[in-house]
């Protein structure tokens, strides 16, 4: 879950870490304003979180006057279908710049800290110059002790006074980094001002997703609604209503739930099945409504909640109930909801499903389910492709 | 032979009274594992499928020898209950639960390695030696399970516990069956990587070839990519990725809590390009799998 | 009742063991089992009946006062 970058740098100052001048603003007005204040060239960084923006959200400017200008057009972006959340006004100090990033590595089970003498994402900068990079892991079991960052800053060519000073940011970062269960921390420009200080300019960061609720906390004094898991784009109301079923029954899952503008409705699982499906479906043509992820053996009443919302969304006529051969999710659970909701909603089932692959676990009683309602029960024999490949054709 | 499991392993469920963990307990009893004890805190002097329920592991592992144990207890206990696991001794364990967070994760797989013990998970199904042991959740009731995973040469890893089900079953019905599968999980920080267990396969008398299923997100194929070019390993790989939708939608997240392309390795196109240098043959199609593997073992 | 699933309850069997309808309602894992208005019985939730995972559980507890039928054979 991204943070705003005025969020992650609200986090930091918190807790001590130099960061250049600058406040968030909401308006154009008041983004003069933090201009006039900072009394120099300013960047302005409109707040946004889908991908592929870099270029377009980050301005400069010379004088309130232009910062103005800039801040005015930023705030009209589109941010996958959100206004940015205010522009960041910041103060714009040269000097020898440094990148630092935080993030764990799956190679090696353990947070890695990188670090670099050159600014930009680490993994750009790892592309053309690996050489400049230099990594020193950490542990999540034990406290964060200061000598790992010396370590860390001495093999980046530190020395003397400059190697305490980045010593102190680094270990900072790096306790703030577990403590606030960060997924990423990427420091982009890190900057040694005349004075011989440092700080931070550019910062990006990501809480993982799985610990948004013991973050609570920190995430209320920051203002970050519950609702808010920071979607590249803004959630459609077919998606709010899919993770509000998911979170109501903590028996097995159906998420994550994506709208796409297709005409298939899809009941699909699970985590790698229905990223497999999704590709088959597309592969033969087909267009999916939507993306689902049955699994964890979900009740009945969640699969019937799940195939209702999917055969309401308008334009769907059909669904397609599809999965991998299933081990803890059973496939007679699954077809008592998925039967229960179209015979709720007054349809038949059989003129509702364009094919039951769902073999595996409890496969002998849901095939003695469809039979009753007069579906065919597609075996294992029949291969994902093969089942995405009817369930497209019987679409049309 | 077998990989992780043998004949007379001995296993417990921490967890054995929930919903999840009473479904495959009576599983891998039908099927024939040796399930010795099953450990929920405040239900100890209870029986399920006639398998004791005890309040703490070490109930169990003191009067007998336990080779692994199965985690499925709620999120906000599993770091707790493997640690309870690795300080009572056990070597092999394997966390089912899902939605750890990472820095939990790779607290636990730290503290594993320093006590000598191996972590298969978290997010995972487990390992099955198909009618040696069947270690976790794979496959369902004993019946279905016999019909998707029959002895054979080709050891299957996968980051899916559903997949690792259908790639199985497509070996099957292949004829070239399993030798051992493993779910390794889908989080961003698991215990054991495809390369972390490769080795054991090269072992492995019975293993032919290896098939793993990848999804976008994480380094684990490029550090399986790496493993292939400098080890000169006399087994074939065939590898599929599923996701290539993802490529189009940068930072969305499917599937599981590791499935996402943010970073350049993240997309399965990249994936595809580095095994595919490395020498691993990657399908098209899961149904495509097979023949994939019987080209490359010449049968 | 449920579209899938029907669970018939001979109370008076039930009530004869003592313990046994707290048993029951611990031992099912998708609560369809309450405790009933008169001591020692129990009452079936029938929202929660279709959930049932044919665990048989409840029929292990009491082999001849509960029986779980499958409506879909």
């Amino acid at each position: 879950m991204k943070f705003y970058e005025f969020e992650a740098k609200q986090l930091l100052r918190k807790h001590g870490i130099p960061l250049v001048r600058g406040e968030v603003a909401e308006t154009a007005k008041a983004a003069k304003k933090i201009a006039a204040e900072i009394d120099g060239p300013v960047i302005l960084k409109a707040q946004v979180i889908a991908p592929g923006l870099t270029a377009t959200s980050v301005r400069e400017a010379s004088d309130p006057a232009e910062a103005k200008a800039a801040a005015a057009e930023l705030l009209e972006i589109d941010d996958g279908g959100r206004k940015p959340k205010g522009v960041l006004v910041e103060a714009r100090p040269s000097g020898p710049t440094y990148s630092l990033s935080f993030t764990y590595d799956g190679t090696a089970k353990l947070p890695v800290i990188a670090g670099s003498d050159l600014a930009g994402k680490i993994d750009d900068i790892g592309d053309e110059h690996p050489n400049r990079i230099v990594r020193r892991h950490f542990s999540a079991l034990f406290p964060f002790s200061d000598y790992i960052a010396k370590e860390l800053v001495r093999s980046m060519g530190f020395g003397g006074g400059d190697l305490n000073r980045m010593t102190r940011i680094v270990s900072g970062l790096a306790r703030l980094f577990l403590k606030y269960d960060l997924a990423d921390l990427d420091i982009t420009s890190l900057v040694k001002l005349d004075d011989g200080s440092f700080v931070l300019r550019d910062v990006e960061a990501d809480l993982e997703i799985e610990a948004r609720h013991r973050q609570r906390p920190m995430l209320d004094e920051l203002g970050f609604a519950k609702d808010d898991l920071r979607q590249v784009r803004e959630p459609t109301e077919f998606e709010l209503e899919g993770a509000r079923i998911d979170a109501e029954d903590p028996r097995g899952i159906i998420s994550p739930i994506a709208e796409f503008d297709g005409n298939i409705g899809l009941v699909i699982g699970a985590g790698g099945g229905s990223l497999t499906l999704t590709d088959a479906v597309r592969k033969h043509g087909g267009r999916p409504a939507n993306y689902a992820a049955i699994g964890g053996n979900p009740s009945v009443d969640k699969a019937r909640r799940l195939t209702k919302l999917v055969l309401s969304k308008p334009g769907v006529d059909k669904v397609a109930v599809m999965s991998n051969v299933v081990s803890n999710t059973r496939a007679d659970l699954v077809a008592r909801g998925v039967i229960k909701a179209i015979v709720e909603m007054g349809y038949e089932p059989a003129d509702k499903i364009l094919i039951f692959r769902v073999p595996g676990a409890w496969e002998a009683d849901a095939a003695k389910i469809l039979k009753k309602y007069g579906i065919e029960y597609c075996d294992r024999t029949v291969s994902i492709s093969e089942a995405a490949r009817r369930a497209v054709e019987k679409a049309g | 032979m077998a990989v992780i499991v043998h004949k007379d392993f001995q296993f417990i469920v921490q967890g054995i009274t929930g919903r999840e963990a009473l479904n495959f307990t009576r599983e891998c009893l039908e099927y024939g594992s040796k399930i010795i004890g099953g450990v929920t805190p405040g239900k100890g002097g209870r029986e399920v499928y006639g398998v004791s329920v005890y309040d703490t592991v070490r109930e169990i592992t003191e009067r007998e020898r336990v080779d692994g144990t199965v985690i499925t207890v709620p999120l906000a206990f599993a770091p707790d209950a493997a640690f309870e696991a690795i300080d009572a001794g056990i070597k092999e364990i394997v966390i089912i639960t899902e939605g750890i967070p990472r820095k939990d994760a790779s607290a636990v797989v730290e503290y594993a390695a320093l006590r000598g013990a191996r972590v298969i998970g978290p997010n995972c199904l487990g390992v099955i030696t198909p009618d040696v042991c069947r270690f976790g959740s794979l496959g369902g009731p004993a019946v279905d399970c016999r019909k998707a995973f029959k002895p054979g040469v080709v050891g299957v890893m996968s980051r899916s516990g559903g997949m690792t089900t259908e790639i199985c079953n497509a070996l099957t019905l292949s004829g070239l069956g399993v030798s051992t599968a493993i779910s390794i999980g889908g989080d961003p920080v698991i215990g054991s990587t495809y390369a972390d267990l490769i080795p054991l396969f090269e072992a492995d008398e019975d293993t032919r070839a290896v098939v793993v299923y990848s999804e976008p997100g994480g380094t684990a194929e490029a550090e399986l990519a790496r493993w292939t070019q400098e080890n000169n390993s006399r087994l074939p790989i065939v590898a599929f990725v599923a996701g290539r939708f993802m490529d189009e939608m940068p930072g969305m997240s499917f599937g599981h809590a590791g499935t996402v392309v943010n970073k350049k390795v993240d997309s399965p196109a990249d994936k595809m390009r580095r095994m595919r240098e490395a020498g691993i043959s990657v399908a098209e199609e899961i149904g495509d799998i097979p023949d994939l593997v019987r080209e490359r073992i010449g049968n | 009742m449920g579209m899938f699933i029907r669970v018939d309850v001979d109370n008076s069997i039930v009530a004869k063991t003592p313990g046994l309808a707290e048993k029951l309602v611990e031992v099912c894992p998708v609560k369809i089992f309450a405790l009933g208005k008169k001591a020692g019985a129990v009452a079936v939730v029938e929202e929660n009946v279709d959930e049932c995972t044919l665990c048989d559980l409840c029929m292990q507890a009491c082999p001849q006062g509960i029986r779980v039928i499958k409506l879909y054979e």
